[in-house]
């Protein structure tokens, strides 16, 4: 079971968390102009990284707030968390980040 | 003979023990296990084989014993397939062997050994599995004859608990290594938490003669326990098997804390399950001694080494009179130095052409005879060993010269120690093959854990003695702490002495034609069904493993899985390290599902939700229908009355006279900000912007597909305040639903939620007569149809109690919902009742609100749609607002939204009026259509209408909007087809004029 350091909370164990599939994703203003593949595109089309994954958790069993999360899908390691409206702070100045292949 | 010493132990000798073994009765000492209890009293013989049958001994002194498994306590108490070694002998303890039918001496089944010739690995799978039906006729008298224990047929009347702890350093085995770990740590202050699996910690030491710190062994453990249990930030956990090496030093503990206290009755809890998340983990888990591999090795009699020692200086039991000692290590010349007091005669045969270290040093100094460059190469008896064949092995591992016969009634082996790395690997550390101790070693540590002591190799006492305190420092220091480099007294660091890697002992006749070369005794397999694998073509060890079933069981392979890669490396040609290694996984142990259970059982497993009506309804006999965690009447019964009966009196009262149903488990959302409406346009596909205050109005959620996900109606109640109601298993869904998209998507929306489903009891009065029965208990609300119309919202007081009241429909009748306090819920809702009296109010349950609904046409979300079903599919495109944008919206302009056969809502009639249509059938074009038959709907909802008097269906049907009037047939489960025509979905009072009737 993963620790997780929820931004509201600190760390808390992951059975009070859901996860929310991939994150950074944001709803298109235009829907009515988009093409039918725009939209597939927004609806379903998800990256399948090997290594940090962008992600949307929410602390259900305990402040209830969605928030960022950048996890090493191949350690499951959680590498940072940060509040909706925040910066990632791993694209500060991290190479770590830089080397995992992301822009 | 096994026998009990006059003297000596850890024993209490003043407090007898009688216990019943396959119903015999015994006795045994406090301090004893039932291994130890039956050794004393000269039982060699506890166990039958799983698959052969054959005799079998005690091995082992502990957790790694594969043969004497028993079924421990009895009835609703049982545990199949515990160890003997483990057990703790308890007053009235009763313990059955398994897989001995009808009796460990006479097993009828042991016909099986003498046909073993024929019933080689991979017997199975090629004759009783050669096609399902042979599986089919085999696999019950198979099922019968084979498997380990019994579950329990009752349920487990004892509790079982589970707490969270967090510590600095988790340190897992008290051992040498471990107690050291934990005294460094625990004087840096730091929190820890030391756990073992044994009944008393000190592991080895507890066997031991040698000396630590000037005191003997055990003695040095008990007071280094007693050390550490003074200190404030220490818990020490004794009979807590650490099981599980989880994600981020997450590692799971069981306690058992039960069956040690006097067996028969239940104590206050059983087991403990510890979640504990550790800063840091030391691992001293210690080795394992493994086995030999020679012809008839699993003999009673043959015993580990180690086990030898420990059953004399531990329980002052000597399991034989004449000895014989076989090793390729210096390490089992110990269980010649305990034995040498108390027996006639001990003999050690030592495979390596020269016997090094400390041990085989003493027992030469003791006079003792030792034959270095020899192997056992078969046991000889019948139940039990009564001889052994000794001869010379060369060095190119050739027998060599002529066997001679040694008469012996005990032969203690050792091939050698394991380290227990089970948790290090589940940690994810990769094990490394070291050849000068032929055994994996921990490479290193992953996550936070630290491997100390024999764990990692170490040999001595003075070794991982000193190691533990290092390791122990080590931990202390990476979770923060300052550990004092206390100055400990040095140990002598000792000679281990060299092995001599020997998978198999040669025999004279061969692998395939000798006695049976035992590696995995939990599994029966031998060396000739290695052999045999890889002759098969199976190469890797995993394939070998699960062909030959070598290292599954209850044991996992704990004694027998190096021995079985060291053979495949032989039958393979290759180096050991070459042969790869298997993955250890969780659990260690087996583990109850008690354990893991805890209270989340019975009432404890998932909350039942019950409303504030729920004891009137109990006492007028309601029967309950589950909708998500709530209980929900389903319809009230009287006298000689079937649900069909029921139903069809409450239908007719609700649209003749007036019906109350309780729908106080309807989802409740308060809406509050200036941005509320907005939300509400978004979440909805309908428009919300002109709704004023005091109107209700239905609402159809859409997901980002477009599909149909929950509906109801929300009431402004104010300016900035709505309140929206939620089909009632998906109250919870739809509140994290708009949560998610308020939190990530608009979290400039000024507008907050929160669920009130709990804190209002709703009672609905439905019907012709409603309004007169308000009327009655509420005087401070206009009742006039243009004061209070329709989907209107008023509040007032009813029975002396604050209410919303809503006159909003989902029967089609005149209706009103009235919301009260839940506190209050009862009070009103009696009133209710008996304002209704002269009018003969009738309460209703589930299913007549689901015929009333049916009736008129409306969806259950859920049942009448399936996350497939768009609102044009429902006919419902005029609920789809054009002027704005909503979830979902954008999806329904995708081309697949206007492809010609989408299953779409429609009402049917049966031909037949009296045949109800069963839910779920499927809706065929023809009566008697080709196989496999085209799919052209299924009916979503059926009742009888007692309104119409005939029965109604409503349904998808493919195209179905542009088909009315259409005949269709309906599969019907006894066969045949039954004919309906596609309609309307409204099948009553289509003008809608009831509702202000």
């Amino acid at each position: 079971m993963l620790l997780i350091p929820c931004p509201w909370c600190g760390p808390r164990a992951e059975s009070e968390f859901n996860w929310g599939g991939e994150g950074g994703i944001v709803r298109p203003l235009d829907s009515e102009r988009l093409t039918d593949q725009q939209w597939c595109d927004y609806l379903f089309m998800r990256r399948n990284t090997l290594g940090l994954h962008h992600e949307q958790w929410r602390h259900t069993a305990g402040c209830g707030r969605w928030f960022n999360a950048r996890r090493d899908t191949a350690s499951h390691r959680i590498v940072a968390t940060w509040k909706v409206g925040e910066s990632d702070p791993a694209l500060v100045g991290s190479s770590h980040y830089a080397e995992a292949g992301h822009e | 003979m096994s026998r009990r010493l006059p003297v000596g132990g850890r024993i209490d000798r003043r407090r007898n023990i009688d216990f019943r073994f396959n119903g015999r009765r015994y006795q045994g000492f406090a301090g004893d296990t039932l291994a130890s209890a039956l050794l004393a009293q000269g039982e060699m013989l506890v166990a039958r084989s799983w698959k052969y049958h054959r005799p079998r001994g005690i091995l082992g002194a502990g957790v790694e014993e594969p043969n004497a498994l028993v079924q421990l306590f009895e009835s609703d108490r049982t545990i199949p397939n515990m160890r003997m070694t483990e057990i703790e002998l308890v007053q009235g303890l009763c313990a059955n062997s398994v897989n001995a039918s009808p009796s460990v001496r006479f097993d009828a089944r042991a016909v099986n050994s003498w046909i073993s010739r024929l019933i080689p690995v991979g017997f199975y799978y090629k004759t009783f599995m050669a096609s399902q039906s042979a599986w089919h006729f085999f696999e019950k008298h198979i099922r019968a004859a084979s498997g380990l224990g019994q579950s329990p047929r009752q349920p487990d009347p004892d509790r079982y608990d589970k707490r969270y702890h967090h510590c600095d350093v988790l340190v897992i085995g008290a051992g040498v290594a471990g107690l050291r770990a934990a005294l460094a740590a625990a004087r840096s202050q730091a929190r820890v938490l030391l756990c073992d699996e044994q009944a008393e910690p000190g592991g080895w030491l507890l066997s031991s003669d040698e000396v630590l710190d000037g005191l003997p062994a055990a003695l040095w453990a008990t007071d280094a326990v007693k050390r550490l249990a003074a200190m404030s930030e220490v818990t020490v956990l004794p009979r807590t098997t650490a099981f599980g090496y989880h994600d981020q030093d997450f590692v799971t503990l069981v306690e058992r804390k039960g069956d040690h206290l006097a067996g028969g009755t239940s104590p206050a809890v059983r087991e403990r399950l510890w979640k504990v998340r550790a800063r840091q983990v030391v691992i001293a888990t210690g080795a394992h001694e493994r086995p030999l591999v020679f012809a008839n090795n699993d003999l009673p009699g043959v015993m580990l080494a180690s086990a030898v020692s420990t059953y004399v200086r531990r329980y002052a039991v000597v399991p034989g009179r004449r000895a014989v000692i076989f090793t390729n290590n210096d390490a089992a010349y110990d269980a010649a130095l305990a034995l040498k007091d108390h027996i006639d005669s001990v003999t050690v045969i030592d495979a390596r052409t020269t016997a090094t270290g400390d041990f085989s040093a003493r027992t030469r100094e003791a006079g003792i005879e030792i034959l270095t460059g020899h192997v056992v190469t078969e046991a000889r008896g019948r139940d039990k060993v009564n001889a052994v064949v000794v001869q010379r092995l060369g060095g190119d591992d050739a027998l060599d010269g002529t066997s001679r016969e040694l008469e012996c009634d005990l032969l203690a082996v050792s091939g050698g120690y394991s380290p227990v790395i089970h948790l290090y690997s589940q940690a994810g550390g990769k094990a490394v093959w070291d050849d000068s101790l032929a055994a994996f070693l921990p490479d290193s540590a992953a996550q936070s854990a630290h491997v100390a002591g024999a764990c990692r190799g170490l040999r001595t006492l003075g070794e991982c003695a000193h190691d533990g305190t290092q390791v122990g420092q080590a931990a202390a220091r990476a979770a923060g702490f300052e550990p004092s480099e206390a100055t400990l007294a040095p140990v002598p660091s000792g000679n281990a002495g060299g092995i001599r890697p020997l998978w198999l002992v040669p025999h004279p006749e061969g692998v395939s034609r000798a006695p049976k070369q035992f590696v995995d005794f939990q599994n029966d397999v031998a060396a000739s069904d290695i052999f045999l694998a890889v002759r098969e073509g199976f190469e890797s060890i995993e394939h070998v493993k699960r062909y030959t079933a070598l290292g599954f069981g209850t044991d996992q392979g704990k004694t027998s899985n190096i021995n079985g890669m060291g053979i495949a490396a032989l039958a393979l040609g290759r180096p050991v390290r070459g042969v790869g290694t298997t993955v250890f996984r969780p659990n260690y142990t087996p583990v109850t599902f008690g354990a893991l259970a805890g209270v989340e059982l019975g009432d404890g497993f998932d909350p039942v939700r019950t409303t504030a009506m729920h004891d009137w309804h109990v006492r007028r006999g309601a029967l309950f229908e589950d909708v998500g965690q709530w209980k929900r009447p389903w319809y009230y019964p009287r006298a000689g009355e079937d649900l069909h009966a029921a139903v069809r009196r409450e239908v007719l009262a609700v649209r003749n006279n007036v019906g109350t149903l309780d729908a106080s488990t309807l989802g409740k959302i308060d809406i509050q900000g200036p941005d509320a409406a907005t939300l509400l346009n978004m979440v909805y596909c309908n428009a919300w912007s002109k709704l004023e205050v005091g109107k209700c109005r239905y609402g159809l959620m859409l997901n980002e597909n477009g599909m149909v996900f929950d509906d109801g109606v929300t009431v402004r109640l104010r300016d900035h305040h709505y309140l929206m109601h939620t089909t009632t298993g998906g109250a919870a869904r739809v509140m994290a639903w708009m949560e998610r998209w308020l939190q990530t998507e608009w979290p400039h929306l000024k507008v907050y939620l929160t669920s009130v489903t709990d804190h209002w009891a709703t009672t609905v009065v439905a019907g012709p007569h409603s309004r007169s029965v308000l009327q009655r208990i509420c005087s401070d609300v206009d009742f006039d149809d243009a004061a209070f119309p329709f989907m209107s919202y008023r509040q007032g007081t009813v029975a002396g109690v604050p209410a919303r009241i809503m006159r909003i429909s989902f029967s089609g009748e005149r209706s009103y919902e009235v919301n009260v306090a839940a506190s209050q819920g009862l009070r009103v809702w009696e009133a209710v009742h008996e304002a209704g009296e002269p009018f003969g109010i009738t309460s209703y349950g589930t299913e007549t609100m689901h015929v009333l609904r049916a009736e008129k046409g409306y969806i259950i979300v859920g049942q009448d749609t399936d996350g497939s079903v768009t609102p044009l599919d429902l006919g419902m495109h005029a609920m789809v607002a054009k002027t704005k944008d909503c979830l979902g919206k954008r999806s329904l302009s995708r081309s697949d939204m206007a492809r010609a056969d989408r299953k779409q809502f429609v009402g049917l009639l049966t031909e037949d009026p009296q045949l109800v249509l069963p839910e779920g059938a499927q809706i065929l074009r023809e009566p008697s259509p080709p196989v496999p038959a085209p799919m052209d709907g299924h009916v979503t909802s059926s009742y009888a209408s007692p309104t119409l008097g005939r029965s109604i269906a409503l349904a998808l049907v493919k195209g179905g909007l542009g088909r009315m009037g259409e005949r269709v047939h309906v599969a019907l489960p006894a066969g045949g087809t039954a004919a309906a025509v596609i309609g309307s979905t409204v099948f009553y009072d289509p003008a809608s004029e009831r509702q202000n009737a």
